[in-house]
């Protein structure tokens, strides 16, 4: 008889179970395509800056690939890089990188260079540093991170990838040089990384991705 | 409005309200409330949860076990907030990723099980509903106050980025101020704009207690 109680509650709780599991799963029937779409539409609106006035004709989120570490970009996880063609003619390589040297915790910023070398387009897409200093970095609160584009390894010369107070020849930030100087730092590199990749970036399918960077 | 609703309003806004008096639900409190659009969708999503655990736990209070209740409130309000979560990233995708993990922490508001235990168990599917609305309104509110203070003195603008809950291009707001006073965009200016509020709400009673206002005076005794 002592059992009773004991089956009756675990009776309760699994009907009580099955109907919520039910619930999530009936929401997530109604939501999924829905959620789908938006974090493709997120994905193509974040690289939309990089690709502005580029002539291209592939799917460049179907191009992406990642690079497993360790490589020699910015940060120690996997990289990301989507390749734009023009005629199965190499346009443009976006890569997605962390910049380990921010105030506070890693800073992910999309970086745009074209056949040619030069930037196309940077953006910061995630970061942690101070409201109202380091997150002046981002492009809908001030133009900073505009300055970049056209420039590359040439123009400036290599020394001269720096903000001003460094001796170089980048506007800073008011009250926030970290953050500057890591973003900086890590569009260096990674133009440093295409001058000597690029001809594997663009060669290496899609589909052999992971050994890219191995 | 009945005299009834508008004691239980008042009740949820002000004399009880969960995170002024009962101080509950603070981690998401302290933790989103940077601008006044985060707590508005921070408070949207927990006067939903809330309206719907509450139903729920009142409609199943039946088979409610004493042993298994906390279980069971953790059970229903897990999936509800999925769901909640689930329909923010189909619906309101950046405030999803603006709000991060404090929606999936919902679950850990123990304003919600506090209702669940304290009121809809014991009490009707509507006035749980109703109790679910007052308190959820109440949270929201203060979580509304206390994200617009911090924007307004923090950064200087009021109802900046509205566009991750209306969409569209993203909003500047009304800018009042090129910049603010930084502390309290940071963590510890959270902690200072709600001991600025409790204490200007503790000001407010004792002087409605002098007065004799109305403000504390139920205007019909309340039987739950």
């Amino acid at each position: 008889m002592s059992q009773l109680p004991v089956l009756k509650s675990g009776i309760t709780l699994a009907v009580i179970a099955a109907i919520c599991t039910g619930l999530v799963a009936l929401t997530w029937q109604l939501t999924a395509a829905r959620i789908t779409a938006n974090e493709q539409a997120w994905l193509e609106r974040s690289l939309q800056p990089a690709l502005a006035g580029l002539s291209f004709d592939n799917n460049v989120i179907e191009s992406m690939m990642t690079l497993q570490p360790p490589h020699d970009l910015p940060g120690s996880g996997p990289a990301i890089v989507y390749r734009v063609y023009a005629k199965d003619e190499p346009v443009a390589a976006l890569f997605v990188i962390s910049a380990r040297d921010g105030y506070s915790g890693p800073i992910r910023v999309l970086i745009g260079i074209d056949v040619a070398g030069a930037v196309t387009g940077v953006r910061v897409i995630e970061h942690r540093e101070t409201p109202g200093l380091g997150d002046q970095v981002e492009a809908n609160k001030s133009d900073w991170v505009l300055q970049f584009d056209g420039h590359s390894l040439r123009d400036p010369a290599l020394d001269d990838w720096a903000i001003r107070r460094d001796g170089g020849e980048f506007d800073q930030l008011t009250g926030a040089s970290v953050t500057p100087r890591a973003i900086i730092k890590a569009i260096k590199a990674t133009l440093l990384y295409f001058d000597d990749h690029a001809d594997a970036i663009f060669a290496a399918r899609a589909d052999i991705e992971a050994q890219a960077g191995d | 409005m009945p005299t009834r609703l508008k004691n239980r309003l008042m009740d949820g806004l002000w004399r009880e309200n969960p995170g002024l008096v009962q101080l509950l639900g603070l981690c998401p409190l302290l933790a989103v409330t940077v601008t006044f659009v985060n707590g508005l969708g921070l408070g949207i999503a927990t006067l939903m949860v809330l309206m719907a655990s509450n139903a729920l736990v009142s409609l199943t209070r039946r088979w409610l076990q004493p042993e298994i209740r906390i279980p069971i409130y953790v059970l229903i309000i897990a999936s509800l907030v999925t769901c909640i979560e689930l329909l923010f990233k189909a619906w309101a995708p950046a405030l999803d990723r603006s709000l991060g993990i404090f929606i999936p922490l919902i679950v850990t508001n123990c304003a919600i099980v506090a209702r669940a235990e304290v009121f809809a168990s014991r009490n009707s599917v509507r006035d749980s509903i109703v109790d679910g609305f007052v308190m959820g309104t109440g949270f929201a509110v203060l979580l509304m106050a206390i994200g617009a203070f911090r924007e307004l003195l923090g950064q200087g603008t009021i109802f900046a980025r509205m566009d991750l809950l209306l969409g569209g291009e993203p909003m500047r707001g009304i800018v009042i101020a090129d910049g603010g006073w930084l502390l309290l965009v940071l963590p510890p200016g959270a902690f200072f704009s709600l001991a600025l509020a409790i204490a200007a709400k503790n000001a407010i009673d004792r002087r409605q207690r002098e007065t004799g206002g109305t403000l504390l005076r139920r205007t019909r005794p309340l039987n739950r």
